[in-house]
Parts: C-alpha cells; structure tokens; sequence
C-alpha cells in the first residue's frame, strides 16, 4: 500500500513537472525567443488558458503528499523552509503577473510584468532542480525525524551542506536547462511562421546543453547517492526508466529536424519523465535519505499515514483523479491548435 | 514576538487572515453568477449575459489574488506546522487533498471557460460553465471548513500508542455534524460579501446616473440574496453554532460572551468589556436569561461560567475573542436590518429613487469583510489553546526546527508582498468599475488589440 502511494505521488509529481514544466519553460524562453511585443503576446496566449490547470497539480500532488506521507510532508516542508517560501514568493509573482499583464495597455505595463512572468519562472525552474538534488544527496536528518538547513553554507555537498551547493545547482541548471528546452519545444508546437522556427532553433541549442548535463548530472548523482548504484544492481529492471530518458532524448532531436514538432515535445516529456522516474526508481524504498546517520533516513514505511486512511484514500483518490483528467482533457480540446501572431485559427 | 510560537501563529493568521478576504468574494459571487446566468438562459435577456461578462472580470481578478495567497496555506502546514502535521497529517491531509483532486481542477479548468469560452461553447454549456466554477469553489469551501471542523471538534479517530492520530472512519471525518453547520454558516457569510458588494456597486452607479439598467439589477440581486443570507447565517445556521459551543467547547462559549460566573438564567451581554485583572465585565448590558435559552433552550438553564473552568483550557486571549465575536454578531444584527429596509423599499418600487438608502448600500460593503474575519478570528482563538480541540495543543505543533528569526524574515516578506497585491487589486478592480458593465459592448475587440489570441490570458 506504502509503494503505491509512492508511485502515486510520483505521477503527481512527474504531472506537475511536465505540465507545468512546459508553462514554466515558455514563460523564461518568452524573454529571448519572442522579438516584439505581438510575438510575447502569442507565447503568453498558448499558455494562458492551462498555466492554471497545470498548477493545480502542484496543489492536489502536494495535498496527496500531505496525506499519504505526513511525516515527509512536514519534515521536508519545515527542513527547506526559507527555500520554499522562497518558492511560495515566485509562484505569487508569477501567478499575479500573467494574470494582471492584459489589464491595462500601457507600453511600460506589460513589459514589466512579462518580465517578472519570466525572471519568476526561470528561477523556479532553478528552484525545482535544487529541490530535487537535495533530494538525492540527502538531508540532515536528526533522531526526531526533522531538519532545519539553511539557503547556503560552504557550497560544498558534506553534511553541513546548504540547501544551494556546488552539486545541488548543477542539478539546478540542467534542470532550468530541460524545462527552457520544453517550453521551447510547446512554443515551436503551438505557433507559426519565425517564431515557431526561432523556437525551434533555441531548443537544439539547449539540447546539447541537456546532453552534456544529463551525462556529468548522472555520474555525480552516482558517485554522491551511493544508494542509487545499489538500487540499480539489485534491480536492473530498473535500467527502463533512464532508457526513456535517452529515448526522450533522442526523439527532442530526430523529430525537431524532421519538423514534428507535436512528437518532439512529446520526447521532451519522456525525457523528463525518465529522468524523475530515474531518480525515485534509484532512492526508493527511500523518499528522504539522512545525511546524517542512514538510521535517520526517511522511507516509505516510517513517513506514510496508517493503513487505513491510505487504503480509503485510494477510493475517492482514483475517481477524483480520473474526473480530474476528463476535465483537463476538455479543456485542452476547446483550446486546441496553433496560435499564430495573427490571431487564433 | 520573540517566540517561536508566537511568530508562526502571526504567520499563519496574518496569510491566511489575507487570503479569505478573496474567497469569500469567489464564493458568493459564484453563486450570483450562476443566478444570473440562469435568468439569462431562462428570459433570454442579453442583459443578464452581459452582466454576468462583467462581473466575471471583477471575479476573475479576485479568484487570480484568491490562488496566489491560496497556495502558501497548505503548504504552511508543513513549512510553520511540522510536529502538527507529522501528527495529524493522516487525517486532515484527506480533506485537504480532497480539495486539491476534487475542487481546484474543476475550478480552474471551467472558469477558463467561463471567462474565455462563451463564443465557443454556446449559451447551454456556458451556463454549464457557471455552475462548474459555483460547484468548484463551494466544494472548496466545504473541504477547508471539514478540515477546520475536525480541529474544532475532532472525530472518527483513535490515538496509536506513540499519541499518533490514526483516522478510523471516513464518513466520521467528512460527515463531522460540527463541520456541516460551520459550512452552511460559513457559506451565507461569504454569500452576504457577495451581495453587499454587488448591490454596494448597483447603488454607486445609480448614484452616479450611470449604467441604470444594469445598476438596478445588481442592486435587486444583491438585496435579495442579501437578505436571505443575511437571515440564515442568524438562524439557523447561527444558532446551531451556539448549540454546538455549549455542548462541545462550553469553556470558549463563556469566554466569547465574556461569562465570568456560572449562573442560572444567564443572560448576554451586548455590549461590555472583559476586565481579566477582576475577571468581570465591565459596563454590561445584559439580556438577561438569554444565554440560557440559546444554548440550553431554556430560560433557567444554568451556564457555567468562564472562573469554573481550570485556567489551562481557558482561550489564551479572551478579550480579543470576546470582541471578535460580539463585533460579528452586531454587523450580523445590522446587515439584516439594512437589507430588510432595502427589500421593502425594493417591494414598494422606491429603492431605486431613495437616495438615503443607496448611500447606505454603497457605503456597507466592507462591513461583511470585517464581519467575516471576525467570525473566524472566533473561530480560531475560541479553539485556543487547542490545535485540534481536547486533543493536541497548539503550542505542541509547530515545526521544532525552524526558528523564530526565521520565521519572522518571511512574515515580513509575506506583509511586504501582500501590500502590493492589494494595492494591485483595489486598482485593477477601481478599472473595471470605471469602464462599467457596458464596456463590452461599446469597444468588444478594441480594447485588446489581439484579445481573438488572447482568450486564455487572464
């Protein structure tokens, strides 16, 4: 029951990351690859009807999170607490800033604001990266189950690390790296003519960028997170979810030289996919590891809720989600197709 | 202010204090929308349809503010709140993720529709629409007030041997009687914000000669569904509340009416202040027998009063609860006379041209505010110095790791932040007022110049 909670909460995540990756990357890239003010307007316009939606799953992941597993809810909450105020802070700005941008037509009001849109979403592309490589280097866990760990110590990743070391950037920057390269690659999917090529083109210049960060972000996760190597060997099955990655990978190049750009964002998603999967495959049955004392270690077992509430859970979890899915679906059809700079088709 | 504890309590009441000024809006102007849209779709009068265009601007700027402050509640029950999750997470994480599954991918996703997709769906589904986003945010509603519930009066559960809460009974947790009268008086709350604010809007136009048809119908909207809220939430949504105090938190009862001394044929006070040097109430006026007969329905019951309680379970501030809730309880008494004066000036067809009593629509709308942050400020300090009432006190719940200095730096940047959204919001809604319901009919398609690209950006 534990192990499908956990698989379950990763869906979520992986949702979120892929979802609202895409908004997140095309909001940053809306910075650079638009080059006036009606191109911006077309990027804005491909997200604006589902950034919303997609964050929701930030919401009912972090609720599914909050119930299934409360002791990890609240240890990594507390424990990467100015970090994720820090968060909270950004997706207001972000939140608020394409919301209110179309308000007033003033040649000094929607330049500010897409530009906090964008500086606000490329750090928490930043951000999540960081996230997750606190994840897997692991925190200083005490006996009690909690952490407190401040922004930065000595940026080295020892076990007085801060939340920003040398190696939680790096997994910061391929992450920024990945989701400007996918929202790049919605942007080329839903628009037209020189923007949708400028799209294009950024996107393949990212792509060596992910390569070279895919492969130095795998060796020093190794070498960091000694449980990875031993999860891998023990379940080689395993070796499908950093498959998907390289297959992902593959496509995000074959399929934007060939011009398809719906599977080459599609490869973008399995590649993000792959990568998530990857790491949870690689720390599961763990979900916090203690850089501390391996005792300390927060796993499935010790951080999930009592048997009861998970199993009930399940039964109005499974129908909420699947209406939840019907809905987006909707919505994704009634605003479907290209947007063009010359308005919706 | 230089206790952890209390750092994280003025954390989570300054949010969250913010934050309800926008839901509340949401929720009862979803149920006027959805009012609207009906006597749209029923009369076939284009002007019901505009109208709710134009409300549904006002109403998307406030659901934007209302996700932005939204999103920093849950996630401060980890961040502030760690040893009360760890402990409780199991079960209030249900309704809170319910929340999440259930309510915000409705929302979003129909509200999208409901401000961008009225070309594309067609009268029929928009109304559809209307209903999604009113189902959504009162969903919402119900599963932040089962939460506040169960706190309030904790239910289908048993303690593990390490005090651990162990959730027994689902239906226990969502069916909690507690929670289903706090909803329903909760609800009319948020529904009375709404009216006052429509009709409050309806009477500064009429008072300006300006956009009179729509003026009126805002106007008879508002004073209609204000004067029944306003109603329900005194009886017997009120009332309830009150019954369910004295059985089940009779110590926060004595504190709110400022009831030192047990007595038979305990009346209330109207007005009074708690002295807590001498543990009396200074310069009462007292109804008396009152108090019996609303929580015990009989005139001679006796009340015990707030001294014959052990100190340890008295609510640690009860001047400020005693005020919060004789505060809301007068706006309640006076929001039902002004709307009962409106309605039968309404009725008399006079209300439209008597110019005292649009001055005083106009100049009430932000007394629901405050009714309803004094409402929950009731709520909440009358649960203290419980967490979850009986079981787990507050003091026991915060995160034991993060410090008060730390704590304070992001309650500052939350205050700092939370200004400037509300400066935005009372300008960006000042410009909507001021472009008025007619706006999308006089310059449609103008005003944005590629608003056919844009009909998702909100």
């Amino acid at each position: 029951m534990e192990t499908i909670w956990f698989c379950l909460v990763a869906i979520m995540i992986a949702g979120y990351v892929i979802l609202d990756g895409f908004d997140l990357g095309a909001g940053f890239v809306s910075l650079f690859v638009a080059r006036n003010e009606r191109e911006r307007m077309a990027i804005i316009g491909t997200i604006g009807p589902v950034w919303d939606g997609n964050e929701v799953w930030l919401l009912a992941g972090g609720g599914t999170l909050y119930f299934a597993f409360p002791a990890l809810y609240s240890a990594s909450f507390s424990g990467f607490y100015l970090a994720l105020m820090i968060v909270l802070w950004l997706l207001i700005l972000r939140g608020v800033s394409i919301e209110i941008r179309n308000h007033v037509d003033n040649h000094l009001w929607r330049p500010f604001w897409d530009f906090v849109f964008g500086a606000s979403s490329a750090l928490l592309c930043l951000l999540f990266g960081v996230a997750l490589g606190n994840v897997i280097r692991g925190v200083p866990l005490d006996a009690s189950g909690f952490f407190f760990i401040p922004l930065w110590t000595d940026f080295a990743p020892g076990s007085y690390a801060g939340i920003v070391d040398w190696y939680t950037i790096l997994i910061g920057v391929a992450s920024f790296t990945a989701l400007a390269v996918h929202g790049c690659l919605w942007v080329a999917l839903k628009t037209t003519s020189e923007l949708r090529d400028r799209a294009r083109r950024t996107a393949m210049g990212g792509w060596w960028l992910i390569v070279v960060m895919t492969f130095v972000i795998t060796a020093l996760s190794f070498r960091l997170q000694p449980h990875l190597a031993v999860q891998f060997s023990d379940y080689p099955f395993g070796f499908v979810f950093p498959a998907i990655a390289l297959a992902g990978l593959a496509g995000m190049f074959w399929f934007t030289h060939a011009g398809n750009d719906r599977n080459a964002f599609l490869s973008s998603c399995a590649y993000l996919l792959g990568m998530l999967t990857s790491v949870v495959f690689g720390v599961y049955p763990l979900v916090l590891p203690a850089s501390t004392n391996p005792d300390y270690s927060l796993n499935i077992w010790n951080a999930a809720a009592p048997k009861y509430g998970l199993i009930v859970g399940l039964w109005w979890w499974i129908p909420g989600m699947i209406l939840a899915g019907a809905w987006s679906v909707f919505s994704y059809r009634r605003f479907a197709g290209r947007v063009s700079q010359f308005g919706h088709p | 202010m230089d206790s952890a504890l209390a750092v994280h309590r003025l954390h989570f009441a300054f949010t969250v204090t913010f934050h309800y000024l926008f839901p509340q809006l949401t929720m009862g102007l979803a149920l006027l929308l959805f009012v609207m849209k009906t006597l749209a779709l029923r009369t076939g009068d284009p002007l019901w349809n505009n109208a709710v265009r134009f409300w549904a601007k006002i109403f998307g700027i406030n659901f934007a503010i209302g996700v932005v402050t939204g999103i920093p509640m849950e996630f401060q029950f980890g961040t502030n709140w760690a040893a009360f999750s760890k402990a409780a997470g199991g079960v209030i994480g249900q309704t809170l993720a319910m929340e999440g599954v259930f309510s915000f991918f409705l929302e979003s996703t129909f509200l999208g529709l409901l401000l961008y997709g009225e070309k594309r769906l067609g009268p029929k589904l928009h109304w559809v629409a209307s209903l999604m986003v009113f189902l959504g945010s009162w969903m919402s509603g119900f599963f932040i007030v089962a939460t506040d519930g169960w706190m309030q009066h904790p239910v289908g559960y048993k303690l593990g041997p390490n005090n651990e809460i162990i959730l027994t009974s689902f239906w226990g947790l969502v069916l909690n009687p507690w929670s289903w009268w706090q909803y329903a008086h909760n609800m009319m709350g948020a529904v009375v914000t709404g009216s006052f604010v429509m009709a409050a809007l309806g009477a500064f136009y009429l008072l300006n000669h300006e956009h009179e048809q729509y003026a009126r119908r805002f106007v008879r909207v508002g004073v209609i569904a204000g004067l029944a809220a306003a109603f329900i939430m005194l009886f017997p949504t009120g009332d309830r509340q009150g019954v369910n105090l004295a059985r089940n938190q009779p110590v926060t009862l004595a504190a709110m009416e400022g009831h030192f001394e047990t007595a038979r044929a305990a009346g209330i006070a109207l007005v009074g202040q708690p002295d807590m040097d001498r543990l009396q109430l200074d310069n009462p006026l007292i109804i008396p027998g009152a108090l019996s007969f609303l929580t015990w329905r009989h005139w001679t019951a006796e009340v015990k009063g707030l001294r014959d309680f052990p100190r340890d379970q008295w609510p640690d501030n009860v001047p400020l609860l005693y005020y919060a809730y004789h505060i809301m309880v007068g706006l309640g008494t006076i929001f039902i006379l002004i709307m009962i004066a409106a309605a039968l000036l309404l009725w008399r067809g006079a209300l439209f041209s008597s110019r005292a009593m649009l001055w005083v629509l106009m100049l009430a709308f932000p007394f629901p505010y405050i009714a309803n942050t004094a409402g929950w400020i009731t709520a909440e300090v009358g649960r203290q110095p419980w967490l979850i009432y009986g079981l787990y006190r507050t003091v026991e719940g915060v995160s034991p790791r993060v410090s008060a200095g730390n704590g304070l730096f992001t309650l500052l940047g939350f205050m700092g932040l939370y200004t400037v959204l509300g400066i935005l919001f009372l300008f960006l809604v000042w410009r909507e007022i001021e472009h008025g319901p007619e706006a999308e009919i006089r310059d449609e398609g103008s005003r944005h110049p590629a608003a056919s690209e844009l009909q998702g950006v909100h």
